[in-house]
């Protein structure tokens, strides 16, 4: 029998559909991982059954019977309850709190019982197999415990289905081989896990079923042991294996390069990525690819100065760097256009022509200035050339569509005249149209002399523009293909192991 | 052997005790009369008002907010009881309609903070202004209580003696009262807990069913409860209301709060803090008038310090319980 | 285009209530607008009224309604309309013979008045409103004040006996002194304060709070608790004098904005200051310097608190050190936030934040005229405060069109 079952789930978000009639449903007493690259809609279809948002159409049925949830209170009233990823407790409350708020248990008088309270928060966890202090704050264990703190709490109202949204990110092996252990006894008690990752080892060596989407829509429920790995890539990609083998392998490549830009040997951040070598040339395209979540953009956040690394050293045309801040890297005429433009890339309340001209301005300082008309023309230029939908320059920047936004970012960047740009995530949520534009510009970049860095889920982007591919998966580099040997096949075989 | 970890939490709060009694020693041992009981009775009545509304704004600043209204509700409370006793009103039905009104006047302003997602910060400080100004609509100037025979008893024959001369006034007894109230609520209720949830993560908070929009409104509700009566306490402690005292008063109250070991941006700290932190202003206070030769203003310079250096003391224990948390 | 329409748009709110407050101080108020020009009649010495030594608690103090408007330092709301404790009476002074002026003629009146008096709000609304729009708040910006005028009054008395480096000068030259002093203090205390905040990562509210806490009785140790009193003409001049027509205070609030304006229009400072005000992240990634911006706003807002303390303590001939300033900081706040500049940080408007200051200051001298207390002036300040928030708040205005739609769907029913 089901526990959870959707019907036809649909969501609209202002002209575009997220979620297009997805069935999907988990049995009570198994671990069922879903999976989906960026745009899939797995957040989507999550948020829908745990009540964040309703469903534009179609119905969501919890214990045969159907719900209209309005909050995820009403979802954890219900039986449901979620670990979300930055594990949204209260750090400066001690555990038995954080397990027990909102319930304390009550003395005659009506005040709380304070020694009942640590009692029912240690049968919680103990529940989970985990004895600890629950006095201390919840701040000073580490995010694993945390975790499962979590999910002690969750077991504490009754929770019937539980979803882990990611939760092995900040783990390393030991607290995920825990984890695991915690999960299967839970799983043997009768509970439903929906378990969201993206390592793709851990979702064999703990789910019983596994469910793909695809750009809003469902590809399929299967059995884990049924299903290979590489028909699995193949299914969140969107091929099936059969066309990959079809397909031809490539495009002639180029392969006649200037001097090394950059280079980094040994680069790594423990708990992020483990050391990698990287090197690129004028007028090279190098690819990053890899499923999302297996370090790409870690890299280029470190790459970048955003984030420090713990190992390995870098160059910069020969010379010896250490990109410490974006500024330095900025300088250094490096360019990133990151994944997430609302929180990292767009100034939402300045006008296009400022966002443009913002970078720009920032490497040559204060007191150097563009006047106007340069601002403006530089605006105009980008404007045309990136093909960007707007009346004028001077609209402010959040008014536009987020394919457009990306464009101004690009043009922000591409007016920085960069020797290294690095792209992450350029063509996500753009139309069909843009993204030739996107990669034709990249292109001529290339044949330019710059040096690109191109990071994208979408592999058949990468295999058909890069002249060299770096694969990456479970935050570990595992292979590299250039020139001929750049396939769809070749590197899916990579990524799945 | 398990080894004893003193719990950070209460590091800050133990700082405080501390500097309180290094504080006390200093004067013991430059003052002759410093050790005396009249000298510690004293620091309670004298800084009592100042107590009562220091812990109506400690639970503010716990929700993460802030209260700028406290000074004024308390010059607006004092000078509306002495007026409507000069006109020949019964003193308490005065002290009555002040404390409704304070209360009042402090859900409005939670009421305006929540529901429309105000600033805190400029809610109160309409607040001050607004209450300031009333205060100066009931009289322009101080009146004296004299002669009230519900004040006459209150403060000669609502006192506990201890003999030798050692008297705890009514107005310590309330102070107490209300400080005991405050540290049962914050610390064995629901709603108190709910509180310090909401000034530690509001969105976890909400996730976690607790009711924010509620319990914020309360909160500030009970900080002008205190504020008002902490008027009542003054008009009491002064004989007299005058609607251009404590002025500022809500900074000092902020920094009793601080030096208490609370966070300002809540979550964190004791109303047990609080007593401290009043009594540590107090006791500086209290030194400078013994030592003639200080002048007055190094209060506010020492005060000021010891605002700083609390509050990189809480930085440090921050960062530090962030580093022990991922490096496990 | 839409460029010049954007441009003006945040004063329209603002000038609109000014505009109905001067309508109604037109109708109901007399001689509000008489303006006349005044000769500087040589002969009339400048009357200083008189004043205790000792400085009084914060809250009580030697003005009077009489002699308010010699000594107007109109935006203290709690500070007024008590006698002195030894019940002294303060000289009241004539209206003629405000202190000096050039070429001999002036312009005398209320709106001229409120122009002086509203010179302090507006110089600390100019630094105010760049530390707003990084997403910061300085609370301590009265203190500063306090503190400035103190080490002004301080020095000048020094330079004034002959105790001072530079009293050689001769007193019509020596008052730059005590000028530089003030600012450079003022200005380290804006470097403190950004220190604090850009450097140490604390909240601006909590940072700006030790200041303000401790700055008095740093102003009060300076002078030894007295209330310092000076005549150098120099120092007068500052608040009191007059040049082509309009109070000098006037010109060094043009001046002031004139700087601000080159600083932040002309170079990428301004641009920069509302990059990091509304996306700090985001702006980092640019490549911007976020910590540096911010720490600078923190200085250019204490160099304008050393301004208007110089300001504040020329208008009354003195330095009080509790007094000073006091509130000062709550009425720049709100002179930015009606000028259109959000608490939250991002765009931020100059000549919004002047309008601010200017509806304030007519608030205030509208209710004096009308002999309302200077204290009770506070209530519909709070109520302008309140308001202007609401309006701000998108959650407000998304339940007020609510209201509406419902209302016209009932309407369309029909």
């Amino acid at each position: 029998m089901d526990l959870l079952q959707t019907k036809g789930i649909e969501k609209q978000f202002l002209g575009v559909k997220a979620l297009k009639g997805v069935d999907f449903a988990v049995k009570a007493g198994e671990i069922h991982a879903l999976m989906g690259e960026n745009g899939a809609g797995k957040s989507t279809l999550i948020k829908i059954i745990t009540g964040v948002y309703p469903a534009s159409a179609g119905s969501v049925y919890f214990n045969g019977k159907e719900c209209k949830f309005r909050s995820p209170l009403d979802a954890e009233h219900a039986g449901i309850s979620t670990v979300y990823q930055e594990v949204n407790l209260l750090p400066d409350l001690s555990v038995a709190e954080n397990i027990c708020i909102g319930r304390e248990p009550r003395t005659k008088l009506g005040f709380i019982d304070k020694k009942e309270r640590k009692v029912q928060a240690r049968k919680a966890l103990a529940r989970l197999d985990i004895d600890i202090n629950v006095g201390e704050n919840l701040s000073s264990y580490s995010i694993a415990i945390q975790q499962l703190v979590a999910i002690a709490r969750a077991l504490d109202v009754d929770c019937k289905l539980l979803i882990l949204d990611e939760p092995t990110s900040s783990l390393d092996e030991n607290e995920v081989k825990e984890l695991f252990k915690v999960m299967k006894k839970l799983r043997e008690e009768g509970m439903a896990i929906i378990f969201i990752t993206h390592f793709l080892d851990q979702v064999y060596e703990v789910s019983d079923r596994i469910t793909i989407l695809r750009d809003g829509q469902l590809v399929g429920s299967y059995e884990a042991k049924d299903l290979p790995r590489i028909e699995m890539v193949a299914k969140m990609i969107g091929k099936t294996p059969d066309e990959i083998n079809q397909m031809q392998a490539g495009i002639v490549k180029n392969t006649k390069f200037g001097d090394t830009v950059y280079e980094a040997k040994n680069i790594g951040r423990v708990g992020t990525i483990s050391p990698v070598d990287i090197s690129i040339r004028e007028g090279e395209q190098l690819g990053l690819a890899g499923l999302l979540g297996s370090g790409r953009s870690e890299i280029a956040q470190i790459i970048f100065g955003v984030d420090p690394h713990d190992s390995g050293t870098m160059t910069m045309c020969g010379k010896s760097v250490n990109f410490n801040s974006p500024q330095k890297a900025v300088k250094a005429k490096v360019a990133l256009i990151a994944e997430d433009r609302k929180v990292t890339g767009i100034i939402p309340d300045l006008t296009i022509r400022e966002n443009i001209m913002l970078a720009l301005q920032a490497s040559k300082g204060i007191w150097k200035t563009m006047t106007l008309k340069q601002q403006e023309e530089m605006a105009e230029k980008y404007i045309k050339l990136l093909r960007i939908k707007t009346p004028s320059g001077e609209q402010l920047i959040k008014h536009l569509s987020g394919g457009n936004q990306q464009k101004v970012l690009i043009a922000r960047w591409l007016a920085t005249n960069p020797k290294l740009l690095i792209l992450d995530e350029p063509t996500r949520g753009i139309d069909v149209g843009a993204k030739a534009e996107i990669e034709a510009l990249t292109q001529q970049l290339c044949g330019e002399g710059m040096a690109v860095i191109f990071i994208s889920s979408e592999l058949e982007e990468v295999v058909r523009d890069c002249d060299r591919v770096i694969v990456l998966r479970d935050r570990k580099k595992v292979g590299e293909v250039a020139g001929a040997d750049i396939s769809l096949k070749n590197v899916m075989k990579l990524i799945a192991g | 052997m398990k080894k004893f970890k003193f719990p950070m939490r209460y590091v800050p709060i133990s700082a405080t005790i501390l500097v309180f009694f290094i504080v006390y020693l200093i004067g013991i041992i430059s003052f002759e009369n410093f050790g005396s009981p009249k000298v510690f009775i004293d620091l309670f009545v004298d800084n009592a008002y100042l107590g009562i509304a220091a812990i109506g704004t400690a639970l503010v600043i716990l929700t993460g907010g802030i209260d700028l209204s406290v000074g004024s509700i308390i010059a607006f409370t004092s000078i509306l009881i002495a007026k409507m006793i000069a006109t020949g009103s019964n003193a308490l039905v005065a002290i009555a309609l002040a404390l409704v009104i304070g209360i009042l006047f402090g859900m409005l302003q939670g009421w305006l903070i929540h529901c429309f997602s105000l600033p805190p910060f400029l809610v109160t400080l309409a607040g001050m202004f607004f209450i300031r100004g009333c205060g100066f609509i009931v009289s322009e100037e101080s009146i004296g209580i004299k002669n009230d025979p519900v004040f006459n008893f209150i403060q000669n024959d609502l006192t506990i003696r201890l003999g030798k001369g050692m008297n705890i006034r009514f107005i310590v007894i309330v102070y107490i009262i209300v400080l005991i109230a405050a540290i049962f609520f914050s610390q064995r209720t629901r709603s108190g807990r709910s509180i310090y949830a909401i000034g530690d993560n509001e969105l976890a908070a909400t996730l976690m069913g607790i009711p924010v929009g509620r319990t914020k409104i309360m909160t500030y509700t009970i900080a002008g409860f205190c504020s008002a009566l902490a008027g009542v306490v003054y008009a009491v402690y002064l004989k007299a209301g005058n609607p251009l005292n404590c002025v500022g008063l809500e900074m000092d109250a902020i920094a009793a709060v601080v030096i208490g070991g609370t966070l300002l941006t809540g979550g964190v700290g004791y109303v047990f803090g609080s007593l401290f932190g009043v009594l540590v202003l107090g006791l500086i206070q209290t030194l400078i008038v013994f030592d003639g030769r200080i002048n007055s203003w190094w209060t506010r310079i020492i005060v000021g310090l010891l605002v700083l250096a609390f509050i990189f003391m809480q930085n440090l224990i921050t960062k530090i319980s962030k580093a022990k948390s991922k490096s496990q | 285009m839409n460029k010049s329409s954007n441009k003006f748009r945040h004063l329209v709110w603002p000038l609109v209530s000014l505009a109905l407050l001067l309508l109604f101080n037109a109708i109901f108020t007399d001689n509000f607008f008489k303006i006349e020009v005044k000769k500087q009649d040589s002969a009339q010495a400048v009357q200083t009224p008189s004043v205790p030594t000792e400085s009084p608690q914060p809250g009580t103090s030697w003005i009077t309604p009489e002699n308010y408007e010699t000594v107007s330092d109109s935006t203290e709301t709690a500070a007024q309309t008590v006698k002195d404790s030894a019940g002294q009476q303060a000289v009241p002074e004539k209206k003629d013979g405000k202190g000096v002026s050039i070429f001999g003629y002036y312009l005398y009146g209320t709106p001229i008045d409120i122009l002086n008096q509203g010179s302090k709000v507006m110089v600390l609304a100019i630094g105010m409103t760049l530390v707003i729009a990084t997403g910061g708040i300085d609370i301590s910006v009265g203190a500063v004040m306090a503190i400035a005028g103190a080490i002004a009054a301080l020095l000048i008395s020094m330079l004034d006996a002959g105790n001072c480096i530079g009293a050689g000068m001769g007193p019509s030259v020596y008052w730059i002194i005590p000028v530089i002093a003030a600012l450079v203090l003022a200005t380290l205390a804006g470097f403190w304060n950004g220190m604090l905040v850009a450097g140490f990562g604390i909240q601006p509210m909590v940072a700006t709070l030790v200041l303000m806490v401790a700055g008095r009785g740093v102003a009060q140790l300076i002078t030894d608790g007295q209330i310092i009193t000076f005549d150098n003409p120099g120092l007068v001049f500052l608040c009191n004098g007059h040049a082509l027509f309009l109070p000098f205070s006037v010109w060094i609030v043009i001046a002031m904005y004139v700087i601000a304006c080159l600083l932040t229009r002309k170079t990428a400072f301004g641009l920069f200051i509302e990059s990091v005000g509304n996306n700090e992240r985001a702006s980092r990634y640019a490549g911007i310097e976020a910590r540096r911006i911010k720490w600078l706003t923190y200085v250019i807002c204490g160099f304008c608190a050393g301004v208007a303390g110089l300001l504040a303590a020329s208008n009354i001939k003195c330095a009080d050190s509790n007094n000073a300033g006091l509130y000062l900081e709550l009425d720049a706040i709100l002179a930015t936030v009606i000028g259109g500049t959000s608490m939250a940080g991002g765009r931020f408007f100059l000549s919004g934040s002047l309008v601010g200051a200017i509806l304030i200051q007519t608030l205030t001298t509208t209710m004096y005229m009308k002999n309302v207390s200077p204290a009770i002036v506070a209530v519909p300040k709070a109520m302008v405060v309140i308001i202007v928030c609401l309006l701000q708040s998108p959650v407000f205005r998304a339940k007020v069109l609510s209201i509406f739609a419902s209302k016209a769907a009932k309407g369309g029913v029909q």
